[in-house]
């Protein structure tokens, strides 16, 4: 799979709770979610993401309360792949879980300035800033974790047969 | 092996685990809120079982925004009513009879040690304070967890603290996980196990392990958990827990680093805004005025808690100008506080005394905060817009240096105002 995107920058530590405030935790519908996404913290995304577009961060990304609404109301705004330095643990299986792509890439997500135009391959493992003319390798998931994206999320992966029990 | 990887090794039916190995495991509990549940039962509906694994392991709890705050609130809990009623969830926990998931589960000897706990809500961790792996998923998580009865795990690497001394007076568990993440940070102990040994843990009593395996995550944890003892088997008893399967770290466990904590050298510590990380002790902190203090929710609304903060405010006043609002976690602890003489206390004090409910912790109701305001709460976050309006402030702290910052009007110790 490939994807190709203009970047939208932030720091480190950017917790549940910005990129979804609980204000509007009182509804599950993704695009009622979407249209509040990023608000406590850059009440400009809403209106300057495009579909494909690509969000870069620090270390941390998504730290705080479990909230899925948080990976699908990022995802639901169109948001391609999420690259980070590193991720909190339950935000990193959520996206898993629900097909949001992610990478965690320090040398990328060090070097990727705003604006910038990146591509990246999820088989190869590679990121490429266009704007930059750079490269970036990263770790392919596990196997198992590959899986589960191939599947289409963890709920196709069961209906697929592949968590049994033991 | 760590407890923790001992306790998935045999979830697994593995001999063996190694920490980045990715494993199936059984789960003994699957537990959801009000606000992770409706999103778990869209996703449960489309997994093509239709039934759930077992009806008595699964516990859905509503606490984050009831009593509802809105029709939408009620429209969630509506949903997760009909969800229990029709897969007939047994421990279905509404308003009346609900608490703080966190501290409602233990209380009801619904988690034991050696058990594998998952939730969809991130203070999941908490019951690592009685022996258990426990860890907060997500809703996807949940959904093919009430399924299945399965979770899909990477193998934790681990931080051993090796806890030593007492506490001092007007010191409690909440001071030590504070000083804990002050010290490692946010990130410090991200994807691994904080495993809290040594003689130190003998002096902690539960509600202080409750409250320190809370905040795990806060570090960025996958779990914390304490070594098991005689005061976990007598609470696991009382609560009429299942029969525990104590598992201890192997002598030759590897950690990833060793802590050694003096307990008697932790000073009541508060973690300032915007990030529970931001830690200071009393001799760093000025003068800083409050609007509002809460003392509650799953990491500080037990009835230790409240004893500790009626202590404070027995025979005082909360400052003209502050808010104080005073939330017991449980119906249980609401009554012992109540037979008891606390809540008379706290309300003779001038403070809000509520019904169980997460509320203000996550700006949810109950104690919402405007533009500039500030407040000293017992929660467990203080991110931006945590409990209100994005310029609002939240200083963590233990139930005494919030009842005593209640009396005061700023940020104050207990000693304070009680004396030494």
């Amino acid at each position: 799979m490939n994807v190709k995107g203009t970047v939208i920058k932030y720091g480190d530590n950017v917790d549940t709770d910005v990129i979804i405030p609980a204000r509007y935790l009182n509804t599950s519908d993704k695009k009622e979610l979407a249209s509040h996404c990023m608000e406590d913290l850059d009440k400009t995304f809403v209106t300057r993401v495009k579909p494909g577009d690509m969000m870069v961060a620090g270390n941390n990304f998504g730290c705080g309360s479990s909230r899925e609404h948080a990976p699908i109301a990022i995802k639901e705004s169109g948001i391609s792949l999420v690259i980070a330095k590193s991720f909190a643990r339950i935000f990193y299986r959520n996206a898993i879980n629900i097909g949001l792509p992610i990478i965690e890439c320090p040398d990328a997500a060090e070097d990727i300035s705003e604006g910038d135009i990146v591509e990246a391959d999820f088989e190869k493992g590679v990121i490429r800033n266009v704007t930059k003319n750079k490269e970036y390798k990263t770790m392919p998931f596990p196997a198992f974790i590959q899986q589960i994206i191939q599947a289409g999320g963890l709920v196709e992966a069961v209906n697929k047969g592949m968590i049994k029990p033991v | 092996m760590t407890m923790t990887q001992k306790i998935l090794a045999a979830h697994a039916g593995l001999k063996s685990v190694e920490p980045g190995q990715l494993i199936l495991a059984r789960v003994d509990m699957v537990l959801g809120n009000d606000i992770t549940s409706p999103v778990a039962i869209n996703e449960f509906k489309k997994i093509n079982a239709g039934r759930v694994f077992d009806n008595k392991k699964i516990s859905l709890v509503m606490d984050h925004f009831v009593p509802n705050k809105d029709i939408k609130a009620a429209e969630q809990t509506k949903k997760c009513r009909d969800f229990a009623r029709e897969h007939n969830i047994e421990h279905f926990y509404d308003c009346g009879r609900m608490g703080v998931e966190h501290a409602l589960l233990p209380e009801n000897g619904l988690v034991t040690a050696g058990d594998v706990v998952i939730g969809a809500d991130s203070h999941t961790c908490t019951y690592g304070a009685l022996g258990a792996f426990s860890t907060g998923v997500g809703s996807t998580d949940m959904a093919c967890g009430m399924a299945t009865g399965m979770a899909w795990f990477k193998v934790p690497s681990a931080i051993k603290f090796n806890l030593t001394g007492k506490l001092n007076k007007w010191v409690s568990g909440k001071d030590v996980i504070l000083h804990i993440i002050g010290k490692i940070g946010v990130s410090g102990a991200l994807y691994k196990s904080m495993e809290f040994t040594g003689d130190g843990v003998r002096s902690l009593t539960m509600s202080d392990r409750l409250c320190m395996a809370n905040m795990a995550i806060e570090a960025g944890a996958k779990n914390g958990i304490f070594e098991v003892d005689d005061i976990t088997l007598s609470f696991l008893k009382y609560a009429g827990a299942k029969e525990p399967v104590v598992y201890k770290a192997d002598a030759d466990a590897v950690y990833e680093k060793v802590y050694d904590i003096d307990l008697s050298e932790i000073k009541p510590t508060v973690a300032f805004p915007h990030l529970p990380e931001n830690t200071k002790t009393f001799d760093e902190i000025g003068d800083i005025k409050i609007d509002q203090v809460v003392i509650g929710s799953c990491t500080n609304g037990r009835l230790q808690d409240l004893i500790e903060a009626a202590e404070v405010l027995k025979g005082r006043k909360v400052a003209d100008g502050v808010r104080a609002i005073i939330i017991p976690a449980t119906q249980k602890i609401y009554m012992q506080a109540m037979e008891m003489g606390l809540i008379k206390t706290f309300i003779e004090a001038g403070a809000a005394v509520s019904t169980p409910t997460c509320g203000p912790c996550l700006g949810g109701h109950m104690g919402i905060l405007a533009k500039g305001e500030r407040a000293v709460a017992t929660t467990n976050r203080n991110f931006v817009g945590r409990m209100g309006h994005p310029e609002s402030e939240v200083y963590l702290a233990s139930p005494a240096v919030a009842a005593a910052s209640a009396v005061t009007g700023k940020l104050s110790e207990p000693k304070e105002v009680v004396g030494e």
